[in-house]
């Protein structure tokens, strides 16, 4: 049946679970995730042309912040989604992976646009090729630039992940190996 | 293409005070360009500065002719007052390319002559900071240079054969 | 025994090393508008000297550009300055009309002055309204976005891209405009004024504003001659150099519209000139729409085949536009040998291509004059002595796109 509050607004659907007078129980996977989901604080890591898209996608008519969104955070302790928005020279790399591994688990990384994602159109000696080859990337938004409704469906798409993550994920060995393998302790 | 009446008056001039330093002017599509000797570049154009009022900077570039095996330095001058452009080239040798800094007559030309010597070597003597200021500091070659390839040579993922290289 | 200094009250008897703190403003920072570096040298919060570092986005354009044939370089032009790259992209066409000697139609002209207009606004939209988020009045960005919003639908409707546009081709534009785009127009420049007074009405005569920018990063006539500043930085410090009236370009000659100066080159100045440029940008709208309603409703580029693709349909069906389609994209067309210099005014000033071409299909070289890069320079020296609030709305206010920086 669909949650249904006084208004008539439709809110967010709750995870299976047993309901009675005052109490719900649901499995506290299911519970984290959709906290979790709802909630997530972007880093906005905007370098160039991706970046004013980002803020035509913050502005009133494409609203990020109604995912949840509202509060930018541009300190890493404090972010959970790190949105890595236009071209990373390799002069930036370093300072990329700073912030990277600043912030606290756990912790989500979109990459919008081509030239994050891949290098894009700079095919040259300064841009570094991707930013997968510093950090690991959890979803890809290609375009040159992305229009602000692609930004929001990786946003989506992230949520549909920080949703059925596990919460032992970031203990986990194959975590932890994947890390290592980016050279992150 | 013909000059006008002002062209002709500072290429006169030019020549006469300048004459070692002098070796041709043209105008193509109605700009007025000078070829000098490196020399005493600094002061032609302070000349130009006070006599003929160009006293605005307004791009000051490199340029590689690997044919002519020389490196190009391009200054482009404004004169607001009377709105008269003027462009000066100088010729210097591929494998020592050194010129004295123009930042004593223009302050702009600082970062230009940066930018110029990260991406062609070009020494500017007596410049207060001559490092690199767009390329990564350690950086030894100058990227561009004719010789130096676009591409990272390093990356895996594209392949130099469906791109046409 | 140990002397025994006498002691004069007031004397200072050992001097202490002044202490300074070493601040790092940046790359990644939520009020610098772009990522470059600046490390302050500060003795509290007095600013004594700032170190900058830029390149880190530098991404090799020049170079780019010496392996990319004429109409492949119109994309590179679109991500310099990236807040109005229609302006980039019709200056790089200009630059190459003129060294292939190019006579463009003056409907094309016409209509290339109505794209430019409203980019410059669109440029200048972003600039205030980021001033006004970073003295605390997020209010005007989020009103002002709306507008923007549909200025990128009316470059959709005629180019296909919001920001990176591409827009246009060498000798003109490479469609008509659509009815939709004309409708979309009329209506933007119906609502548009009332919500730019809206917007003015918020900041412009506010006590608060003008307390926290007069006097706030000023810039003396002589600093920004000096400096080769130019666009809004430079009509803010007093003198009225505009390439569209110096070395008018587009048929910018026949319009009538007035340059808005300042005086003393401070933060409030360089907001005021950004605002008038705007009002004036939408009168020159309105005289070339008018002009535009007095050509011929069809012509809208020159009648160069040799250096613009032709429609497919006459490429599939005409053996002509075949042979010019082929020689377009395999670089088997003439193009004299020559250098041409061309600028025209950008969002943040004169912006001009400096190109030498050797003959062949890509150019020998394309050097960009940039106006950010060449007047980022003084900005250690603006804000000497003034405190890190002030050097923060210093840096809004001038503009500094990183994509023009570094390219």
């Amino acid at each position: 049946m669909e949650p249904v509050a006084l208004n008539g607004v439709k809110v967010a659907e709750s995870p299976d679970g047993i309901e009675g007078a005052g109490f719900f129980a649901t499995s506290l996977d299911k519970a984290v995730g959709m906290a979790r989901k709802n909630s997530i604080w972007p880093l906005p890591f905007a370098t160039s042309c991706c970046g004013i898209e980002f803020m035509a996608t913050m502005g009133s008519h494409y609203d990020l912040a109604r995912f949840g969104s509202e509060r930018l955070s541009f300190s890493p302790r404090q972010a959970d989604l790190l949105m890595v928005m236009g071209t990373i020279a390799k002069k930036m790399g370093p300072i990329l992976r700073q912030v990277y591994e600043q912030m606290a688990e756990p912790r989500w990384v979109l990459s919008v646009g081509a030239c994050a994602s891949s290098g894009g159109i700079f095919d040259t000696y300064s841009v570094l090729q991707g930013i997968d080859r510093i950090i690991p990337v959890d979803v890809y938004v290609p375009g040159c630039p992305p229009r602000p409704e692609q930004i929001i469906d990786g946003i989506l798409n992230i949520q549909k992940l920080v949703e059925n993550e596990s919460l032992r994920r970031r203990d986990s060995a194959e975590y932890k190996a994947m890390l290592n393998k980016y050279g992150i302790e | 293409m013909e000059n006008t009446e002002t062209e002709d008056r500072i290429v006169t001039l030019l020549k006469e005070k300048f004459t070692e330093d002098f070796i041709s002017s043209e105008t193509p599509y109605q700009f007025l360009t000078i070829h000098l000797r490196p020399a005493n570049i600094i002061s032609i154009i302070r000349f130009l500065y006070t006599q003929e009022k160009f006293q605005y900077l307004t791009t000051l570039c490199g340029i590689h002719y690997p044919e002519l095996k020389s490196i190009s330095v391009m200054y482009q001058l404004h004169n607001l007052v009377e709105n008269k452009r003027i462009r000066l080239k100088i010729f210097l040798p591929e494998g020592k390319p050194e010129v004295d800094t123009l930042t004593t007559v223009f302050p702009a030309a600082n970062w230009m002559e940066r930018e110029t010597y990260d991406f062609y070597g070009v020494t500017f003597k007596g410049h207060p900071n001559l490092k690199r200021i767009l390329n990564v500091e350690d950086m030894i070659m100058f990227p561009m240079r004719k010789e130096f390839p676009l591409e990272d040579q390093t990356r895996e993922d594209k392949n130099n054969a469906m791109f046409g290289r | 025994m140990q002397e025994v200094k006498e002691i004069v009250p007031g004397q200072v008897t050992h001097k202490e090393e002044k202490q300074y703190t070493y601040l790092n403003l940046g790359p990644t920072h939520p009020a610098t508008h772009g990522i470059f570096q600046n490390v302050l040298k500060m003795d509290g919060e007095i600013i004594v000297e700032a170190t900058p570092t830029i390149g880190y986005i530098h991404r090799a354009f020049e170079k780019l550009a010496e392996r990319r044939p004429f109409y492949q370089i119109t994309t590179l032009t679109d991500r310099m300055n990236y807040c109005s790259s229609p302006i980039n992209n019709m200056g790089w066409h200009m630059t190459v009309e003129k060294l292939l000697k190019i006579e463009v139609p003056k409907r094309a002209q016409y209509l290339r002055v109505i794209i430019m207009e409203l980019s410059r606004i669109s440029d200048h939209i972003i600039c205030n309204t980021i001033i006004g988020q970073d003295v605390g009045a997020t209010t005007g960005f989020l009103y002002l976005f709306q507008f923007r919003e549909r200025i990128y639908e009316i470059f959709e409707e005629i180019c296909g891209a919001r920001l990176t546009t591409n827009i246009g081709r060498i000798g003109g534009m490479e469609r008509n405009f659509s009815d939709k785009a004309w409708d979309k127009l009329y209506k933007w420049l119906e609502d548009f004024p009332p919500a730019l007074q809206e917007f003015a009405n918020l900041l412009e005569r506010n006590r608060i504003f003008m307390d926290r920018t007069i006097n706030c990063g000023p810039l003396s006539v002589d600093m920004a001659l000096a400096y080769s500043f130019s666009g809004p930085n430079l009509r803010a410090a007093g003198v009225d150099y505009d390439v569209r009236v110096m070395n008018p370009y587009s048929s910018y000659e026949e319009f009538d519209f007035t340059v808005p100066v300042g005086t003393q080159g401070d933060t409030y100045d360089r907001f005021m000139v950004r605002q008038h440029e705007m009002r004036e940008s939408l009168k020159i709208i309105h005289q070339a729409i008018e002009k535009v309603k007095k050509e011929p409703k069809d012509i809208y580029k020159a009648n160069v085949p040799e250096f613009v693709l032709p429609p497919k349909e006459d490429v599939y069906n005409n053996m002509e536009a075949l042979i010019y389609h082929f020689k377009n994209v395999m670089g088997e067309t003439d193009v004299p040998k020559g250098e041409v210099y061309h600028c025209v005014e950008g969002g943040n000033g004169e912006l001009g291509f400096y190109l030498i071409s050797d003959g062949g299909r890509t150019p020998f070289r394309l050097h960009f004059r940039r106006p950010c890069f060449i007047f980022y320079q003084a900005y250690p020296e603006m804000i000497k002595g003034t405190m890190l609030s002030d050097a923060i709305i210093t840096m809004s206010s001038m503009n500094v796109i990183a994509g023009e920086l570094d390219a």
